[in-house]
């Protein structure tokens, strides 16, 4: 089977059009008929992802392929990077600022929250440079 | 239970997408991530964050409607982006718990 490639910037700093890449991947997937389930665990990824790029990273990128086995997301940002890898992926610890918490975000469960609804989730960041999460869920489960 | 259901019940419409849509349970809280990682596909959603991502998290989280408790306001760019995605508001008076008993106490309505 072919793979599809699609390719979304996210923005920095712009509440405003947080969500809009996921929904954008959402339609996508239904398009395509892939099932509720497997649609609504990728939204939930890619929602997160973009939303700790917007806060944390000053935007970023979201690249998908879908292909007969899997959707594989990568999410790239050039953002600070986490010093302590497994303190982010700890519930409820966060580092957002209070006027971003009074948005109803910052409840630390973002990076948890993506390793939850995927099948694989590889996080890799260097301080200074920047993060890569990839991420699979598999279409037959 | 079918969103307009819950009109009967005394909820306010705020924004009509899909009335008609199936509501099969209730979830409350305010912090998205949370609601984005526990909130049941077709629940209704009770919260008091009347913003644009709160529109976002329902679209990407399959939810049926939000319920904005204790009268709360949302504010226009969020009511845009609902009638762009296609989402379902109401509001109520009522605290969320009291909003949330008596929708589980109506749940069955129509089985």
């Amino acid at each position: 089977m072919n793979v599809l490639e699609l390719h979304y910037d996210v923005p920095g700093d712009d509440f405003t059009r947080a969500g809009e890449a996921s929904s954008a991947i959402k339609n996508k997937l239904k398009q395509m008929g892939i099932s509720p389930n497997v649609i609504r665990n990728v939204a939930i990824a890619t929602y997160e992802g973009e939303i700790n790029m917007v806060i944390h990273a000053n935007g970023g990128t979201i690249d998908v392929a879908i292909d007969s086995d899997a959707v594989t997301l990568l999410l790239k940002d050039t953002g600070d990077g986490i010093p302590d890898v497994e303190l982010a992926m700890r519930e409820g610890y966060t580092t957002a600022k209070e006027e971003i918490r009074a948005l109803g975000f910052g409840a630390g469960m973002g990076l948890p929250n993506m390793k939850k609804y995927t099948d694989e989730f590889e996080l890799t960041s260097e301080v200074g440079k920047g993060t890569e999460v990839k991420m699979k869920v598999y279409l037959n489960k | 239970m079918k969103v307009k259901d819950l009109i009967n019940l005394g909820f306010e419409s705020v924004h009509e997408a899909d009335f008609e849509r199936d509501v099969i349970c209730v979830y409350c809280c305010d912090l998205l991530s949370w609601v984005m990682g526990r909130a049941p596909a077709d629940s209704a959603w009770i919260t008091v964050m009347g913003n644009m991502n709160a529109v976002a998290v329902s679209v990407l989280a399959d939810i049926a409607v939000i319920i904005l408790a204790e009268n709360m306001v949302i504010d226009d760019a969020a009511i845009a982006k609902a009638k762009e995605q296609g989402v379902n508001i109401l509001r109520t008076d009522k605290p969320a718990f009291e909003a949330a008993l008596l929708i589980h106490n109506n749940l069955d309505v129509d089985e």
